[in-house]
Protein backbone atom coordinates (compact mmCIF):
# COMPACT_ATOMS: atom_id res chain seq x y z
CA UNK A 1 0.00 0.00 0.00
CA UNK A 2 1.24 3.48 -0.79
CA UNK A 3 0.31 6.56 1.13
CA UNK A 4 -1.39 9.04 -1.19
CA UNK A 5 -2.23 11.74 1.31
CA UNK A 6 -0.17 12.51 4.35
CA UNK A 7 -1.30 14.98 7.00
CA UNK A 8 1.20 15.86 9.70
CA UNK A 9 0.40 17.70 12.90
CA UNK A 10 -2.06 19.97 11.14
CA UNK A 11 -3.30 22.90 13.18
CA UNK A 12 -5.80 25.56 12.26
CA UNK A 13 -6.76 28.56 14.33
CA UNK A 14 -9.36 30.86 12.83
CA UNK A 15 -9.01 34.65 12.90
CA UNK A 16 -11.12 34.80 16.06
CA UNK A 17 -8.51 32.63 17.80
CA UNK A 18 -10.64 29.50 17.81
CA UNK A 19 -8.50 26.40 17.33
CA UNK A 20 -10.55 24.16 15.05
CA UNK A 21 -7.78 21.62 14.42
CA UNK A 22 -5.45 20.71 17.25
CA UNK A 23 -2.67 18.81 15.59
CA UNK A 24 -4.20 16.22 13.29
CA UNK A 25 -1.95 13.56 11.76
CA UNK A 26 -3.30 11.07 9.29
CA UNK A 27 -1.99 8.93 6.44
CA UNK A 28 -4.39 7.84 3.77
CA UNK A 29 -3.66 4.84 1.60
CA UNK A 30 -4.20 4.87 -2.11
CA UNK A 31 -7.55 3.39 -3.11
CA UNK A 32 -9.17 3.25 0.29
CA UNK A 33 -12.39 4.77 1.53
CA UNK A 34 -11.92 6.58 4.78
CA UNK A 35 -14.91 7.83 6.70
CA UNK A 36 -14.32 10.71 9.08
CA UNK A 37 -16.94 10.48 11.73
CA UNK A 38 -17.64 13.31 14.10
CA UNK A 39 -20.39 15.46 15.57
CA UNK A 40 -21.20 18.93 14.21
CA UNK A 41 -18.40 21.38 14.83
CA UNK A 42 -15.81 18.63 15.25
CA UNK A 43 -13.57 20.16 12.59
CA UNK A 44 -14.31 17.85 9.65
CA UNK A 45 -14.97 20.64 7.16
CA UNK A 46 -12.01 22.62 8.47
CA UNK A 47 -9.75 19.63 7.91
CA UNK A 48 -10.97 19.21 4.34
CA UNK A 49 -10.82 22.94 3.61
CA UNK A 50 -7.26 23.10 4.83
CA UNK A 51 -6.14 20.13 2.77
CA UNK A 52 -7.88 21.51 -0.33
CA UNK A 53 -6.46 25.02 -0.03
CA UNK A 54 -9.62 26.88 0.93
CA UNK A 55 -8.16 27.88 4.26
CA UNK A 56 -4.49 28.20 5.10
CA UNK A 57 -3.08 25.98 7.84
CA UNK A 58 -1.68 27.63 10.96
CA UNK A 59 1.01 24.97 11.18
CA UNK A 60 1.71 21.44 10.07
CA UNK A 61 2.08 20.00 6.61
CA UNK A 62 0.08 18.08 4.05
CA UNK A 63 1.33 16.24 0.99
CA UNK A 64 -0.81 14.79 -1.79
CA UNK A 65 0.97 12.22 -3.93
CA UNK A 66 4.20 13.53 -2.39
CA UNK A 67 3.47 17.14 -3.37
CA UNK A 68 3.31 19.69 -0.59
CA UNK A 69 -0.05 21.49 -0.73
CA UNK A 70 1.57 24.89 -0.26
CA UNK A 71 4.90 24.83 -2.07
CA UNK A 72 3.69 22.58 -4.90
CA UNK A 73 0.05 23.58 -4.79
CA UNK A 74 -0.58 23.07 -8.49
CA UNK A 75 0.54 19.48 -8.58
CA UNK A 76 -1.14 18.72 -5.26
CA UNK A 77 -4.47 20.30 -6.14
CA UNK A 78 -4.65 18.63 -9.55
CA UNK A 79 -4.84 15.32 -7.71
CA UNK A 80 -7.67 16.37 -5.45
CA UNK A 81 -11.38 16.78 -6.09
CA UNK A 82 -13.74 18.31 -3.58
CA UNK A 83 -17.48 17.99 -3.12
CA UNK A 84 -18.38 20.64 -0.57
CA UNK A 85 -20.88 20.28 2.22
CA UNK A 86 -23.11 23.12 1.06
CA UNK A 87 -24.59 23.25 -2.42
CA UNK A 88 -22.85 26.13 -4.19
CA UNK A 89 -23.54 26.52 -7.90
CA UNK A 90 -24.08 29.28 -10.43
CA UNK A 91 -27.88 29.08 -10.85
CA UNK A 92 -28.18 30.41 -14.40
CA UNK A 93 -25.48 28.32 -16.02
CA UNK A 94 -26.14 24.97 -17.68
CA UNK A 95 -24.98 21.67 -16.23
CA UNK A 96 -22.66 21.11 -19.17
CA UNK A 97 -20.97 24.50 -18.96
CA UNK A 98 -20.61 24.25 -15.21
CA UNK A 99 -18.78 20.95 -15.47
CA UNK A 100 -16.67 22.13 -18.39
CA UNK A 101 -15.70 25.19 -16.36
CA UNK A 102 -14.38 22.98 -13.57
CA UNK A 103 -12.32 20.96 -15.98
CA UNK A 104 -10.80 24.11 -17.45
CA UNK A 105 -10.07 25.52 -14.04
CA UNK A 106 -7.93 22.51 -13.26
CA UNK A 107 -5.89 23.00 -16.39
CA UNK A 108 -7.53 20.61 -18.82
CA UNK A 109 -8.96 21.44 -22.21
CA UNK A 110 -12.62 20.67 -22.65
CA UNK A 111 -12.81 17.02 -23.60
CA UNK A 112 -16.42 16.44 -24.65
CA UNK A 113 -16.20 12.66 -24.49
CA UNK A 114 -14.82 12.77 -20.97
CA UNK A 115 -17.47 15.22 -19.77
CA UNK A 116 -20.16 13.08 -21.37
CA UNK A 117 -18.84 10.02 -19.57
CA UNK A 118 -18.94 11.80 -16.21
CA UNK A 119 -22.43 13.17 -16.79
CA UNK A 120 -23.70 9.76 -17.81
CA UNK A 121 -22.14 8.11 -14.80
CA UNK A 122 -23.98 10.54 -12.54
CA UNK A 123 -27.28 10.27 -14.46
CA UNK A 124 -27.01 13.91 -15.48
CA UNK A 125 -26.77 13.41 -19.21
CA UNK A 126 -30.44 14.19 -19.83
CA UNK A 127 -30.10 17.37 -17.81
CA UNK A 128 -26.95 18.64 -19.48
CA UNK A 129 -28.72 21.54 -21.18
CA UNK A 130 -30.78 22.50 -18.16
CA UNK A 131 -29.70 25.41 -16.07
CA UNK A 132 -28.77 24.58 -12.50
CA UNK A 133 -31.74 26.40 -11.03
CA UNK A 134 -34.09 23.94 -12.74
CA UNK A 135 -32.59 20.96 -10.92
CA UNK A 136 -33.75 19.26 -7.73
CA UNK A 137 -31.53 19.28 -4.66
CA UNK A 138 -30.38 15.75 -5.34
CA UNK A 139 -29.46 16.61 -8.91
CA UNK A 140 -27.50 19.62 -7.72
CA UNK A 141 -25.47 17.36 -5.47
CA UNK A 142 -24.72 15.18 -8.46
CA UNK A 143 -23.57 18.25 -10.37
CA UNK A 144 -21.19 19.04 -7.52
CA UNK A 145 -19.78 15.53 -7.78
CA UNK A 146 -19.52 15.83 -11.56
CA UNK A 147 -17.59 19.07 -11.14
CA UNK A 148 -15.26 17.47 -8.64
CA UNK A 149 -14.64 14.56 -11.02
CA UNK A 150 -14.20 16.74 -14.10
CA UNK A 151 -10.43 16.80 -13.75
CA UNK A 152 -10.17 13.10 -12.96
CA UNK A 153 -8.79 13.47 -9.45
CA UNK A 154 -7.09 10.57 -7.69
CA UNK A 155 -8.29 11.73 -4.30
CA UNK A 156 -11.89 12.73 -3.73
CA UNK A 157 -13.22 14.51 -0.67
CA UNK A 158 -16.93 14.25 -0.02
CA UNK A 159 -18.02 16.53 2.79
CA UNK A 160 -21.23 15.10 4.20
CA UNK A 161 -22.45 13.89 0.82
CA UNK A 162 -25.66 12.49 2.24
CA UNK A 163 -26.60 15.07 4.84
CA UNK A 164 -30.25 15.89 4.35
CA UNK A 165 -30.77 13.74 1.27
CA UNK A 166 -33.48 11.13 0.95
CA UNK A 167 -32.87 7.42 1.39
CA UNK A 168 -32.89 6.69 -2.32
CA UNK A 169 -30.29 9.31 -3.12
CA UNK A 170 -28.17 8.13 -0.23
CA UNK A 171 -28.12 4.64 -1.69
CA UNK A 172 -27.19 6.13 -5.06
CA UNK A 173 -24.35 8.05 -3.44
CA UNK A 174 -23.03 4.89 -1.85
CA UNK A 175 -23.12 3.21 -5.23
CA UNK A 176 -21.27 6.09 -6.86
CA UNK A 177 -18.64 5.91 -4.13
CA UNK A 178 -18.26 2.17 -4.66
CA UNK A 179 -17.82 2.68 -8.41
CA UNK A 180 -15.22 5.36 -7.86
CA UNK A 181 -13.33 3.07 -5.55
CA UNK A 182 -13.44 0.42 -8.26
CA UNK A 183 -11.87 2.95 -10.58
CA UNK A 184 -9.05 3.42 -8.10
CA UNK A 185 -10.04 6.76 -6.61
CA UNK A 186 -9.14 7.32 -2.97
CA UNK A 187 -12.13 8.65 -1.09
CA UNK A 188 -12.33 10.57 2.13
CA UNK A 189 -15.85 11.30 3.24
CA UNK A 190 -17.17 12.94 6.32
CA UNK A 191 -20.43 12.03 7.87
CA UNK A 192 -22.23 12.05 11.11
CA UNK A 193 -24.27 9.06 10.09
CA UNK A 194 -22.70 6.02 11.61
CA UNK A 195 -24.51 3.65 9.24
CA UNK A 196 -22.82 5.40 6.40
CA UNK A 197 -19.35 4.77 7.73
CA UNK A 198 -20.38 1.25 8.58
CA UNK A 199 -21.79 0.63 5.12
CA UNK A 200 -19.07 1.96 2.84
CA UNK A 201 -15.82 2.72 4.63
CA UNK A 202 -12.66 0.65 4.72
CA UNK A 203 -11.33 2.66 7.61
CA UNK A 204 -13.00 4.92 10.09
CA UNK A 205 -11.54 7.97 11.76
CA UNK A 206 -13.28 9.58 14.69
CA UNK A 207 -12.77 13.30 15.11
CA UNK A 208 -14.06 15.51 17.89
CA UNK A 209 -13.17 19.01 19.08
CA UNK A 210 -10.39 19.31 16.52
CA UNK A 211 -8.68 16.09 17.50
CA UNK A 212 -8.50 12.80 15.72
CA UNK A 213 -9.42 10.33 18.43
CA UNK A 214 -8.67 7.22 16.43
CA UNK A 215 -8.30 5.82 12.95
CA UNK A 216 -8.82 2.17 12.44
CA UNK A 217 -9.79 -0.48 10.02
CA UNK A 218 -13.55 -0.63 10.25
CA UNK A 219 -13.82 -4.37 10.85
CA UNK A 220 -11.00 -4.38 13.39
CA UNK A 221 -12.56 -1.45 15.10
CA UNK A 222 -15.88 -3.14 15.39
CA UNK A 223 -14.33 -6.39 16.50
CA UNK A 224 -12.02 -4.73 19.01
CA UNK A 225 -14.41 -2.31 20.44
CA UNK A 226 -17.51 -4.30 19.79
CA UNK A 227 -18.76 -6.09 22.82
CA UNK A 228 -21.12 -8.92 22.12
CA UNK A 229 -24.03 -9.77 24.25
CA UNK A 230 -25.78 -13.04 24.56
CA UNK A 231 -29.33 -13.13 25.77
CA UNK A 232 -30.59 -16.33 27.29
CA UNK A 233 -34.38 -16.55 27.24
CA UNK A 234 -35.99 -18.58 29.99
CA UNK A 235 -39.18 -20.57 29.82
CA UNK A 236 -40.18 -19.57 33.35
CA UNK A 237 -39.45 -16.06 34.66
CA UNK A 238 -37.27 -15.65 37.75
CA UNK A 239 -37.05 -12.80 40.24
CA UNK A 240 -33.40 -13.16 41.29
CA UNK A 241 -30.32 -14.42 39.58
CA UNK A 242 -29.26 -17.65 41.34
CA UNK A 243 -26.06 -17.30 43.42
CA UNK A 244 -24.43 -20.06 41.42
CA UNK A 245 -24.44 -17.71 38.38
CA UNK A 246 -23.05 -14.63 40.14
CA UNK A 247 -19.57 -15.14 38.66
CA UNK A 248 -20.93 -14.36 35.18
CA UNK A 249 -22.05 -10.81 36.00
CA UNK A 250 -25.46 -11.30 34.44
CA UNK A 251 -28.28 -8.84 34.30
CA UNK A 252 -31.90 -9.75 34.32
CA UNK A 253 -34.13 -8.44 31.57
CA UNK A 254 -37.55 -8.85 30.04
CA UNK A 255 -39.49 -9.20 33.33
CA UNK A 256 -37.20 -11.95 34.53
CA UNK A 257 -37.41 -13.91 31.32
CA UNK A 258 -33.97 -13.05 29.95
CA UNK A 259 -30.43 -13.31 31.28
CA UNK A 260 -27.99 -10.97 29.55
CA UNK A 261 -24.32 -11.88 29.40
CA UNK A 262 -21.71 -9.51 27.99
CA UNK A 263 -18.43 -10.87 26.62
CA UNK A 264 -15.48 -9.78 24.57
CA UNK A 265 -15.23 -11.41 21.15
CA UNK A 266 -11.44 -11.09 21.27
CA UNK A 267 -10.99 -12.91 24.55
CA UNK A 268 -9.37 -16.37 24.50
CA UNK A 269 -12.38 -17.82 26.20
CA UNK A 270 -15.72 -16.19 25.80
CA UNK A 271 -17.14 -18.13 28.70
CA UNK A 272 -20.28 -19.08 26.82
CA UNK A 273 -19.94 -22.82 27.35
CA UNK A 274 -19.48 -22.44 31.09
CA UNK A 275 -22.36 -20.01 31.23
CA UNK A 276 -24.75 -22.32 29.46
CA UNK A 277 -23.61 -25.25 31.63
CA UNK A 278 -24.11 -23.22 34.79
CA UNK A 279 -27.54 -22.07 33.65
CA UNK A 280 -28.56 -25.68 33.11
CA UNK A 281 -27.02 -26.66 36.48
CA UNK A 282 -29.10 -23.98 38.16
CA UNK A 283 -32.16 -25.78 36.90
CA UNK A 284 -33.28 -23.07 34.48
CA UNK A 285 -34.89 -24.09 31.21
CA UNK A 286 -33.85 -22.22 28.07
CA UNK A 287 -36.38 -21.27 25.42
CA UNK A 288 -34.08 -19.30 23.14
CA UNK A 289 -30.59 -17.76 22.80
CA UNK A 290 -29.75 -14.55 20.91
CA UNK A 291 -26.52 -12.67 20.32
CA UNK A 292 -26.14 -8.98 19.62
CA UNK A 293 -23.08 -6.98 18.58
CA UNK A 294 -22.67 -3.33 19.54
CA UNK A 295 -22.78 -1.05 16.52
CA UNK A 296 -20.32 1.62 15.45
CA UNK A 297 -22.83 4.03 16.89
CA UNK A 298 -22.28 2.78 20.42
CA UNK A 299 -18.53 2.75 19.90
CA UNK A 300 -18.72 6.28 18.63
CA UNK A 301 -20.85 7.55 21.45
CA UNK A 302 -18.46 5.94 23.93
CA UNK A 303 -15.44 7.53 22.26
CA UNK A 304 -16.86 11.00 21.99
CA UNK A 305 -18.11 10.99 25.55
CA UNK A 306 -14.64 9.86 26.57
CA UNK A 307 -15.56 6.55 28.17
CA UNK A 308 -13.59 4.21 26.02
CA UNK A 309 -10.14 3.81 24.36
CA UNK B 1 0.61 29.85 -15.94
CA UNK B 2 -2.61 27.87 -16.01
CA UNK B 3 -3.91 29.34 -19.28
CA UNK B 4 -6.75 26.92 -19.50
CA UNK B 5 -8.05 28.17 -16.14
CA UNK B 6 -7.85 31.78 -17.31
CA UNK B 7 -9.77 30.81 -20.44
CA UNK B 8 -12.33 28.90 -18.39
CA UNK B 9 -13.00 31.86 -16.08
CA UNK B 10 -13.11 34.29 -18.99
CA UNK B 11 -15.46 32.09 -20.95
CA UNK B 12 -17.73 31.48 -17.96
CA UNK B 13 -17.95 35.21 -17.24
CA UNK B 14 -18.58 36.08 -20.87
CA UNK B 15 -21.36 33.49 -20.96
CA UNK B 16 -23.18 35.54 -18.33
CA UNK B 17 -22.89 38.50 -20.71
CA UNK B 18 -24.07 36.60 -23.77
CA UNK B 19 -27.07 35.20 -21.90
CA UNK B 20 -28.31 38.76 -21.65
CA UNK B 21 -26.83 40.05 -24.88
CA UNK B 22 -29.95 41.92 -25.93
CA UNK B 23 -29.97 43.70 -22.59
CA UNK B 24 -26.24 44.36 -22.73
CA UNK B 25 -26.69 45.83 -26.17
CA UNK B 26 -29.96 47.69 -25.85
CA UNK B 27 -29.41 49.51 -22.61
CA UNK B 28 -26.33 51.50 -23.74
CA UNK B 29 -28.03 52.28 -27.07
CA UNK B 30 -31.09 53.51 -25.25
CA UNK B 31 -29.27 55.54 -22.62
CA UNK B 32 -26.98 57.14 -25.19
CA UNK B 33 -29.96 58.13 -27.31
CA UNK B 34 -31.60 59.60 -24.21
CA UNK B 35 -28.53 61.65 -23.42
CA UNK B 36 -28.56 63.10 -26.91
CA UNK B 37 -32.23 63.88 -26.74
CA UNK B 38 -32.03 65.46 -23.28
CA UNK B 39 -28.59 67.04 -23.18
CA UNK B 40 -28.02 67.50 -26.88
CA UNK B 41 -31.37 69.18 -27.46
CA UNK B 42 -32.00 70.96 -24.20
CA UNK B 43 -28.51 72.19 -23.46
CA UNK B 44 -27.22 72.03 -26.99
CA UNK B 45 -29.77 74.63 -28.00
CA UNK B 46 -28.08 77.05 -25.58
CA UNK B 47 -24.48 75.94 -25.93
CA UNK B 48 -23.99 75.50 -29.62
CA UNK B 49 -20.28 74.95 -29.69
CA UNK B 50 -17.48 74.25 -27.30
CA UNK B 51 -14.11 75.30 -28.62
CA UNK B 52 -15.16 74.80 -32.18
CA UNK B 53 -16.86 71.42 -31.69
CA UNK B 54 -20.63 71.03 -31.70
CA UNK B 55 -21.95 70.40 -28.19
CA UNK B 56 -23.42 67.03 -29.14
CA UNK B 57 -20.09 65.82 -30.48
CA UNK B 58 -18.25 67.39 -27.56
CA UNK B 59 -20.01 65.21 -24.96
CA UNK B 60 -19.45 61.90 -26.80
CA UNK B 61 -16.06 61.04 -25.23
CA UNK B 62 -17.41 61.87 -21.76
CA UNK B 63 -20.52 59.77 -22.33
CA UNK B 64 -18.44 56.81 -23.38
CA UNK B 65 -16.21 57.21 -20.33
CA UNK B 66 -19.21 57.52 -18.04
CA UNK B 67 -20.70 54.22 -19.19
CA UNK B 68 -17.44 52.37 -19.58
CA UNK B 69 -16.21 53.29 -16.11
CA UNK B 70 -19.47 52.39 -14.41
CA UNK B 71 -19.81 49.12 -16.31
CA UNK B 72 -16.21 48.09 -15.74
CA UNK B 73 -16.63 48.59 -12.01
CA UNK B 74 -20.02 46.86 -11.83
CA UNK B 75 -19.06 43.93 -14.02
CA UNK B 76 -15.82 43.21 -12.24
CA UNK B 77 -17.17 43.68 -8.75
CA UNK B 78 -20.18 41.46 -9.34
CA UNK B 79 -18.02 38.97 -11.22
CA UNK B 80 -15.93 38.18 -8.16
CA UNK B 81 -18.57 38.99 -5.55
CA UNK B 82 -21.04 36.42 -6.93
CA UNK B 83 -18.77 33.43 -6.31
CA UNK B 84 -18.25 34.70 -2.77
CA UNK B 85 -21.98 35.18 -2.32
CA UNK B 86 -22.98 31.86 -3.89
CA UNK B 87 -20.16 29.97 -2.22
CA UNK B 88 -18.78 28.80 -5.56
CA UNK B 89 -15.49 30.48 -4.73
CA UNK B 90 -14.51 27.22 -2.99
CA UNK B 91 -13.70 25.89 -6.42
CA UNK B 92 -11.42 28.78 -7.37
CA UNK B 93 -9.60 28.40 -4.08
CA UNK B 94 -9.13 24.65 -4.39
CA UNK B 95 -8.09 24.71 -8.05
CA UNK B 96 -4.48 24.83 -9.26
CA UNK B 97 -4.75 28.52 -10.06
CA UNK B 98 -3.05 31.47 -8.46
CA UNK B 99 -4.51 34.87 -7.78
CA UNK B 100 -2.94 36.42 -10.88
CA UNK B 101 -4.77 33.96 -13.09
CA UNK B 102 -8.03 34.63 -11.27
CA UNK B 103 -7.56 38.38 -11.72
CA UNK B 104 -6.74 38.05 -15.42
CA UNK B 105 -9.84 35.91 -15.98
CA UNK B 106 -12.32 38.13 -14.15
CA UNK B 107 -10.81 41.51 -14.98
CA UNK B 108 -10.25 40.50 -18.59
CA UNK B 109 -13.91 39.55 -18.97
CA UNK B 110 -15.19 42.70 -17.23
CA UNK B 111 -12.91 44.87 -19.37
CA UNK B 112 -14.08 43.14 -22.55
CA UNK B 113 -17.72 43.71 -21.67
CA UNK B 114 -17.23 47.38 -20.92
CA UNK B 115 -15.13 47.83 -24.06
CA UNK B 116 -17.95 46.32 -26.05
CA UNK B 117 -20.44 48.73 -24.54
CA UNK B 118 -18.07 51.65 -25.14
CA UNK B 119 -17.93 50.76 -28.82
CA UNK B 120 -21.71 50.39 -29.00
CA UNK B 121 -22.08 53.90 -27.59
CA UNK B 122 -19.56 55.26 -30.06
CA UNK B 123 -21.45 53.75 -32.96
CA UNK B 124 -24.82 54.90 -31.61
CA UNK B 125 -23.54 58.44 -31.09
CA UNK B 126 -22.37 58.45 -34.67
CA UNK B 127 -26.01 58.36 -35.75
CA UNK B 128 -26.76 61.56 -33.87
CA UNK B 129 -23.68 63.70 -34.38
CA UNK B 130 -20.58 63.94 -36.53
CA UNK B 131 -17.67 62.38 -34.75
CA UNK B 132 -14.10 62.60 -35.84
CA UNK B 133 -11.23 60.78 -34.22
CA UNK B 134 -7.98 62.64 -34.72
CA UNK B 135 -5.77 60.24 -32.79
CA UNK B 136 -7.28 56.76 -33.18
CA UNK B 137 -4.38 54.95 -31.51
CA UNK B 138 -4.49 57.18 -28.46
CA UNK B 139 -8.26 56.80 -28.42
CA UNK B 140 -7.99 53.01 -28.41
CA UNK B 141 -5.25 53.08 -25.77
CA UNK B 142 -7.26 55.36 -23.45
CA UNK B 143 -10.37 53.29 -23.89
CA UNK B 144 -8.67 49.97 -23.25
CA UNK B 145 -6.69 51.31 -20.28
CA UNK B 146 -9.85 52.77 -18.77
CA UNK B 147 -11.71 49.48 -19.18
CA UNK B 148 -8.83 47.60 -17.58
CA UNK B 149 -8.05 49.93 -14.72
CA UNK B 150 -11.65 50.39 -13.62
CA UNK B 151 -12.23 46.65 -13.90
CA UNK B 152 -9.29 46.26 -11.53
CA UNK B 153 -10.94 48.74 -9.18
CA UNK B 154 -14.22 46.83 -9.49
CA UNK B 155 -12.43 43.59 -8.69
CA UNK B 156 -11.00 45.14 -5.52
CA UNK B 157 -14.46 46.39 -4.54
CA UNK B 158 -15.93 42.94 -5.15
CA UNK B 159 -13.31 41.32 -2.93
CA UNK B 160 -13.81 43.95 -0.23
CA UNK B 161 -17.61 43.95 -0.27
CA UNK B 162 -19.49 41.76 2.14
CA UNK B 163 -22.95 42.63 0.84
CA UNK B 164 -24.66 43.96 -2.27
CA UNK B 165 -25.10 47.47 -0.85
CA UNK B 166 -21.38 47.91 -0.49
CA UNK B 167 -20.87 47.00 -4.12
CA UNK B 168 -23.04 49.84 -5.37
CA UNK B 169 -21.72 52.21 -2.71
CA UNK B 170 -18.44 53.14 -4.37
CA UNK B 171 -19.76 53.59 -7.91
CA UNK B 172 -22.73 55.64 -6.73
CA UNK B 173 -21.20 57.72 -3.98
CA UNK B 174 -17.73 58.24 -5.36
CA UNK B 175 -17.43 57.49 -9.03
CA UNK B 176 -20.66 58.98 -10.38
CA UNK B 177 -20.10 62.43 -8.81
CA UNK B 178 -16.48 62.44 -9.94
CA UNK B 179 -17.51 61.68 -13.49
CA UNK B 180 -20.29 64.25 -13.61
CA UNK B 181 -18.00 66.87 -12.12
CA UNK B 182 -15.11 65.71 -14.29
CA UNK B 183 -16.02 67.57 -17.44
CA UNK B 184 -18.22 65.01 -19.10
CA UNK B 185 -20.77 67.59 -20.14
CA UNK B 186 -18.69 70.75 -20.13
CA UNK B 187 -15.21 72.05 -20.66
CA UNK B 188 -13.30 72.97 -17.52
CA UNK B 189 -12.56 76.33 -19.08
CA UNK B 190 -16.27 77.15 -18.78
CA UNK B 191 -16.01 77.12 -14.96
CA UNK B 192 -15.09 80.08 -12.71
CA UNK B 193 -11.34 80.15 -11.89
CA UNK B 194 -11.69 78.81 -8.34
CA UNK B 195 -13.67 75.80 -9.53
CA UNK B 196 -11.18 75.21 -12.29
CA UNK B 197 -8.49 74.76 -9.63
CA UNK B 198 -10.62 72.54 -7.42
CA UNK B 199 -11.57 70.41 -10.39
CA UNK B 200 -7.94 69.60 -11.05
CA UNK B 201 -8.01 67.37 -7.94
CA UNK B 202 -10.59 65.19 -9.61
CA UNK B 203 -8.72 62.34 -11.29
CA UNK B 204 -11.54 61.77 -13.76
CA UNK B 205 -10.82 65.17 -15.33
CA UNK B 206 -7.53 63.82 -16.64
CA UNK B 207 -9.19 60.76 -18.03
CA UNK B 208 -11.95 62.56 -19.90
CA UNK B 209 -9.66 65.34 -21.05
CA UNK B 210 -7.20 62.86 -22.51
CA UNK B 211 -9.93 60.85 -24.14
CA UNK B 212 -11.52 63.94 -25.64
CA UNK B 213 -8.13 65.06 -26.93
CA UNK B 214 -7.83 61.80 -28.88
CA UNK B 215 -11.11 62.72 -30.62
CA UNK B 216 -10.90 66.45 -31.25
CA UNK B 217 -7.43 67.50 -30.17
CA UNK B 218 -9.09 69.51 -27.36
CA UNK B 219 -7.77 69.06 -23.82
CA UNK B 220 -8.35 70.70 -20.44
CA UNK B 221 -5.03 69.41 -19.15
CA UNK B 222 -1.87 68.42 -21.03
CA UNK B 223 -2.17 65.00 -22.65
CA UNK B 224 0.93 63.67 -20.86
CA UNK B 225 -0.77 64.40 -17.53
CA UNK B 226 -3.76 62.40 -18.66
CA UNK B 227 -1.59 59.49 -19.66
CA UNK B 228 0.35 59.60 -16.40
CA UNK B 229 -2.87 59.80 -14.42
CA UNK B 230 -4.39 56.70 -15.97
CA UNK B 231 -1.12 54.79 -15.69
CA UNK B 232 -0.75 55.80 -12.05
CA UNK B 233 -4.32 54.73 -11.34
CA UNK B 234 -3.72 51.36 -12.99
CA UNK B 235 -0.52 51.01 -10.95
CA UNK B 236 -2.29 51.74 -7.68
CA UNK B 237 -5.01 49.18 -8.43
CA UNK B 238 -2.39 46.58 -9.35
CA UNK B 239 -0.54 47.36 -6.13
CA UNK B 240 -3.65 46.81 -4.03
CA UNK B 241 -4.40 43.59 -5.87
CA UNK B 242 -0.85 42.41 -5.26
CA UNK B 243 -1.31 43.09 -1.57
CA UNK B 244 -4.61 41.15 -1.52
CA UNK B 245 -2.81 38.31 -3.25
CA UNK B 246 -0.08 38.21 -0.62
CA UNK B 247 -2.33 38.41 2.40
CA UNK B 248 -5.36 36.49 1.14
CA UNK B 249 -7.42 39.38 2.51
CA UNK B 250 -11.15 38.62 2.55
CA UNK B 251 -10.60 35.50 0.46
CA UNK B 252 -8.88 32.79 2.45
CA UNK B 253 -9.58 32.48 6.14
N1 LIG C 1 -14.49 30.76 9.39
C1 LIG C 1 -14.55 30.38 10.68
N2 LIG C 1 -14.22 31.25 11.65
C2 LIG C 1 -14.28 30.87 12.95
N3 LIG C 1 -14.64 29.66 13.39
C3 LIG C 1 -14.99 28.75 12.46
C4 LIG C 1 -14.96 29.06 11.06
N4 LIG C 1 -15.34 27.97 10.38
C5 LIG C 1 -15.59 27.02 11.31
N5 LIG C 1 -15.38 27.48 12.56
C6 LIG C 1 -15.54 26.74 13.82
O1 LIG C 1 -14.67 25.63 13.78
C7 LIG C 1 -15.28 24.49 14.35
C8 LIG C 1 -15.25 23.35 13.36
O2 LIG C 1 -16.12 23.63 12.30
P1 LIG C 1 -16.29 22.66 11.07
O3 LIG C 1 -14.94 22.31 10.58
O4 LIG C 1 -17.21 23.28 10.12
O5 LIG C 1 -16.95 21.40 11.77
P2 LIG C 1 -17.73 20.16 11.13
O6 LIG C 1 -17.54 20.20 9.66
O7 LIG C 1 -17.09 18.96 11.77
O8 LIG C 1 -19.15 20.29 11.53
C9 LIG C 1 -16.68 24.91 14.74
O9 LIG C 1 -16.69 25.18 16.13
C10 LIG C 1 -16.94 26.16 13.96
O10 LIG C 1 -17.77 27.03 14.65
MG1 LIG D 1 -18.88 20.30 8.19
Amino acid sequence: MTTILSIKDLRKSYADGFEALKGVSLDIEEGEILALLGPNGAGKTTLISTVCGITTPTSGSVTAGGHDIQTEFRAARKMIGLVPQEIALEPFETVWNTVRFSRGLFGYGSDNARIEEILRKLSLWDKRKNSIKELSGGMKRRVLIAKALAHEPRILFLDEPTAGVDVELRKDMWEIVAELKQAGVTIILTTHYIEEAEAIADRVGVIDKGELLLVQDKDTLMAQMGKKQIEVMLTDPITDIPDSLSAHNLTLNGNGRALVYTYDTNADRTGITTLLNDVAQAGLVLSDVQTRQSSLEEIFVNLVSGEAV
Amino acid sequence: MNWSAIAAIYRFEMARFFRTLAQSFLSPVLSTSLYFVVFGTAIGSRIQEVEGVSYGAFIVPGLIMLSVVMLAITNASFGIYFPKFLGTIYELLSAPVNFIEIVIGYVGAAATKSLFVGLVILVTANFFVDIRIEHPLAMAAFLVLTCLSFSLLGFIIGIWASNFEQISLVPQLVVTPLIFLGGTFYSISMLPPLWQTITLFNPVVYLISGFRWSFYGLADVPITFSLLAILAFTGICLGIIGWIFKTGWRIRS
